[in-house]
């Protein structure tokens, strides 16, 4: 059987890019997930704080993703789950592998990418010092606590101030755990101002801005203390400010990276910036009809937009399904500009652009009252927009209309600067 | 009465125990950890050296040489991994052109085959990644690499379906007694045999010294590695050392037979041996001193970083004899003991036989052991194992690809593990990019299911490292 779209992967992502394909007239759609069910990373999420641009409320984690999953049931959507996708090839099979079918092997006309993200490791930063229990990104710890019922840790330290390692500090106290503090090496933090006031804030938890873990010791084969140190401005620790923390548990939130293995092994063009695919403004990847959304192009702090943009991918399969919307097509590249670390969509065509595009980015430093500037290869200023404040920790978004590329002379450069 | 107590199972101890189950013998390995092959056999540089290195003439000489020649056909045998990637010695001045050039005789006349002292261009053609300031290398093409904490288990394991039994969690704490009656007292309990095997690595004069006179004395140096993801793999074709200085054969760059990159390690001698830390300045020099030979390494790809202790000691070569009739020690086994470990079973069987151990071969003993990859098999393959055992068809580590069958048969092996990590060594999992954040969680929900224990006692590594404290407000899910 043929597939119209095949979905990998049953986040937030997936899901709202199946239902939008399927609001635009596709029929054969599957989702294929590893998990047990669907909801990906939602379904550990059990705060609040979900779907406030969306639906104006704040619903938990697995709230927000039931929204997508009950309307599957009206739909001819199928959703394959316990089914892990071994690898995807350039003319659109893909390979599965599940304990009830096999190895299965399906083809599509479409294919949309949405397997999100992992979590950096402690050896992605190299924290020197033992190697016992106790040391959990704060992921694998959300999932012992509110997926498995059990607690990992009593006495903590988080290094790293992600959303996620935030969120974790509070649960953590909830559920009866002292946090001591929260450790970032930089000079701002990497999550959301209202994740700092709620999870940090409220419960008198210390945050170490310019600090890092220098050393981690064992006793008996746990972690039995900690020690941070603030660091220079080149990031280097400073010999003297040594802090020791005795406790059982080092939480790290050092960072999320988009899941590509997939992509990569297909021969897909990975932004070296984002981690993720190189996406034109309908989302579809460098590899024709094959499209991504949510964590698996860049990393997002809010859920909205993960729909929001999967949503736009999932009408762009459907048209290249439906009107075999394929040319090859000029294009203008999107380019960091001063204080930008990354944009996505990274390429515009504006032979197929029907509105605006929605460009969303991050500056590298926390800036002040700024103005964002919008230009081309020639220097001419194309627009711009005001800012009351801008943190690397929170992706902001543009619109750009349509003239704006039919104007461009070469690429667009996208900048920022304190006003 | 046992015919042989082995104390200690690194691979020193596996390949004894391995050597001696090929006869009708009774043999008893006691080790003190809760798994085998995680003292120095699981932190090391994972190389089966060619044999340049050892002075010529000392049994490290030729053991090592021994070990080496018999590497590709043993790990073929017992299912290891295992890769002759060949290596090269770089040369940077006139200096080290001469040491390379005092190896080469040295390896020589250890009877190493195939060496070549070879120029930068040739070099450049086998090593296109390598330092543009390297001027010669010396090539050893038998060198070759390792996953030298499965080789060790691969023998105990052999070992055990010969009838050898291994106890875990087992330190020896007193032996009494003397040829022909041992009493080796480990956890209250005595065990007698006639024969005492030493292998007990960074504590083998601790050993030696239950029954013996202090002779030598061990001196830790501990060693600072990186290991990259696959993305940096690439980078080397071969292990790539630089010249040994007094400190040691100096930082290599070497793939692994996993498809990742190592560099380390550094040298840096340790008053307690069973601290294996890393340090920021360790890993500094071994980053610096690995950019030097190879200068394109990204090591923001860095997957993990870890040490190994090494068991040197004051005699320039392995201690190996009887310093008591029956008590045969396998100490200071130092680098390259990894690549000597089945020559020095061999040897060490042979000693004991010496020594009025009667060797009569068992009729039909196990010697070879086979492991189900589903990753490497090809697609027909993978499905009749799934529909033969559906457990093979789910994923459980998504960075290298083990299914729930693989580990399912890892809990059930010979000598079962214990913890998450004993798991890790078995079947592969969490040795990834994400080390193990995706499955851990899974993982420890399976090895608490084979074995029918509570969450809450199950442990990451070792004695103590428990993972979980209690169960959530809201309760466990298990
Ligand atoms: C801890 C945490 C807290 C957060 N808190 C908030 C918040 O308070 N408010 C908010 O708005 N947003 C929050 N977010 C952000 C938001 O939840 C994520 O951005 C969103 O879940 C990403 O959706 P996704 O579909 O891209 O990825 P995911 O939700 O990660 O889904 C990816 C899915 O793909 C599957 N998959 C991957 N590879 C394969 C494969 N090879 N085969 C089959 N299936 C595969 C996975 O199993 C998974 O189900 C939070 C995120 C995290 C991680
Ligand atoms: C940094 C480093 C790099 C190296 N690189 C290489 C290389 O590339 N190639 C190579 O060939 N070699 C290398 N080596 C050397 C090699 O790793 C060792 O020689 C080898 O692993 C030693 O094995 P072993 O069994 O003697 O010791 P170990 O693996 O340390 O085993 C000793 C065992 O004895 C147990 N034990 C101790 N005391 C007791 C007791 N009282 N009762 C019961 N059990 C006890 C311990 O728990 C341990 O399991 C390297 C070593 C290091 C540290």
């Amino acid at each position: 059987m043929n597939w119209e779209l095949i979905v990998i992967g049953a986040g937030p992502a997936g899901l709202a890019a199946a239902l939008a394909a399927y609001d635009k007239g596709l029929r054969k759609i599957a989702i294929i997930e590893r998990d047990r069910y669907a909801g990906g990373i939602l379904n550990q999420c059990i705060h609040n704080g979900f779907g406030l641009h969306r639906f104006k409320e704040e619903l938990t984690g697995p709230e927000y993703a039931l929204k997508f999953i009950d309307r599957l049931r009206d739909t001819t959507i199928e959703l394959i789950c316990d089914t892990m996708v071994l690898h995807i090839t350039p003319d659109r099979q893909v390979h599965t592998v599940s304990a009830e079918k096999g190895y299965q092997v399906y083809s599509a006309s479409s294919i949309f990418l949405a397997m999100g993200c992992r979590e950096r490791p402690r050896g992605a930063i190299s924290i020197p010092g033992d190697r016992p229990a106790g040391v959990f990104t704060a992921g694998t710890a959300q999932r012992y606590i509110n997926l498995e019922g059990y607690m990992c840790a009593k006495r903590v330290v988080i290094l790293g101030s992600g959303d996620i390692g935030l969120i974790m500090a509070r649960r953590l106290t909830l559920e009866g755990a002292k946090v001591l503090c929260c450790v970032e090496i930089m000079p701002h933090s990497s999550g959301l101002a209202r994740n700092i006031a709620q999870c940090l804030k409220d419960f008198d938890i210390p945050l170490y801005l310019n600090h890092t873990v220098t050393d981690v010791t064992a006793a008996n084969g746990r972690v039995s203390s900690v020690t941070v140190s603030r660091v220079d401005a080149n990031r280097a620790p400073i010999p003297g400010t040594e802090m020791v923390f005795d406790c059982d548990t080092l939480l790290l939130s050092v960072g999320l990276i988009p899941e590509n293995e997939l992509s990569r092994e297909a021969g897909i063009e990975i932004d070296p910036r984002t981690n993720g695919p190189f996406v034109y403004e309908n989302m579809e990847t460098s590899m024709k009809g094959v499209f991504a959304g949510g964590n698996v192009v860049h990393v997002h702090d809010l859920v909205d937009y993960v729909s929001e943009e999967s949503a736009k991918a999932g009408e762009g399969a459907a048209r290249f399904v439906s009107s075999a919307e394929n040319a090859d097509e000029a294009y203008i590249r999107m380019l960091n500009g001063d204080n930008v670390s990354y944009t996505v969509p990274q390429r515009i065509r504006p032979g197929r652009l029907e509105g605006s595009v929605k460009l969303f980015f991050r500056v590298r430093s926390k800036l002040g009252a700024s103005v964002i500037k919008v230009s081309d290869a020639s220097g001419q200023e194309l627009a711009s927009f005001k800012r009351l404040s801008m943190s690397p920790g929170e992706m902001e978004n543009i619109f750009l209309p349509k003239e704006v590329f039919q104007k461009a002379r070469g690429d667009i450069s996208v900048s920022a600067s304190e006003a | 009465m046992y015919d042989v107590i082995i104390v200690g199972c690194g691979i020193t101890g596996a390949a004894a125990a391995f050597a001696l189950s090929r006869y009708k013998l009774s043999v008893l390995v006691l080790e003190k950890e809760n798994d085998i092959a995680i003292g120095a056999t699981r932190a090391n540089s994972a190389i089966i050296h060619a044999g340049y290195d050892p002075e010529p003439g000392t049994l490290m000489a030729r053991l090592n040489v021994r070990g080496c020649e018999m590497a590709a056909e043993l790990c073929a045998q017992l299912d290891v991994p295992y890769k002759n990637c060949g290596s090269l010695v770089l040369a940077f001045d006139d200096n080290d052109v001469k040491s390379i050039r005092a190896l080469y005789e040295r390896g020589v006349q250890n009877g190493v085959k195939r060496l070549e002292l070879i120029d930068s261009r040739r070099l450049r053609e086998l090593e296109p990644c390598v330092s543009d300031k390297a001027v010669a290398a010396l090539y050893a093409p038998t060198s070759g690499i390792v996953n030298p904490w499965e080789y060790a288990l691969a023998m105990a394991e052999v070992a055990a379906l010969n009838g050898v039994k291994f106890l875990l969690s087992h330190p020896v704490t007193y032996i009494t007694g003397q040829l022909g009656g041992f009493t080796v007292t480990s956890c209250g309990e005595q065990f007698n045999a006639r024969y005492v095997v030493n292998a007990a690595g960074v504590d083998s004069a601790a050993v030696h010294e239950m029954v013996a006179e202090k002779a030598f004395t061990i001196k830790p140096s501990r060693g600072d590695y990186f290991l990259l993801d696959k993305s940096e793999g690439s980078r080397a074709k071969h292990t790539l050392f630089q010249c040994p200085g007094p400190a040691g054969k100096g930082v290599l760059v070497s793939p692994t037979v996993h498809g990742n990159l190592l560099a380390g390690p550094n040298a840096v001698s340790c008053l307690d041996a069973h601290r294996v830390n890393t340090t920021a300045e360790g890993l500094a020099f071994v980053k610096t001193h690995a950019l030097k030979s190879v200068p394109g390494i990204n090591f923001r790809d860095t997957i993990r970083s870890f040490a190994g202790m090494r068991a040197n000691s004051d005699r320039n070569d392995f201690i190996i004899g009887f310093p008591v009739p029956g008590f045969l020690d396998l100490a200071g086994i130092k680098s390259p003991g990894l690549t000597c470990a089945p020559a020095t079973g061999e040897y060490a069987a042979g000693l004991l036989e010496q020594h009025g151990l009667e060797l009569v071969k068992k009729d039909s003993p196990v010697t070879a052991r086979r492991k189900i990859r589903f990753k490497e098999l090809s697609i027909p393959e993978k499905q009749r194992l799934i529909s033969e055992n559906p457990l093979y068809g789910r994923v459980i580590c998504r960075c290298e690809t083990i299914t729930e069958g693989e580990i399912v048969e890892a809990c059930h092996s010979p000598i079962p593990p214990v913890s998450v990590d004993g798991i890790k060594r078995r079947a592969g999992t969490g040795m990834g990019r994400c080390q193990g954040g995706f499955c851990g969680p899974r993982v420890l929900e399976i090895l608490c299911r084979e074995r029918g224990i509570s969450p809450l006692e199950a442990l990451k590594d070792g004695e103590g490292s428990v993972i979980l404290f209690n169960e959530t407000k809201a309760g466990g899910r298990a």
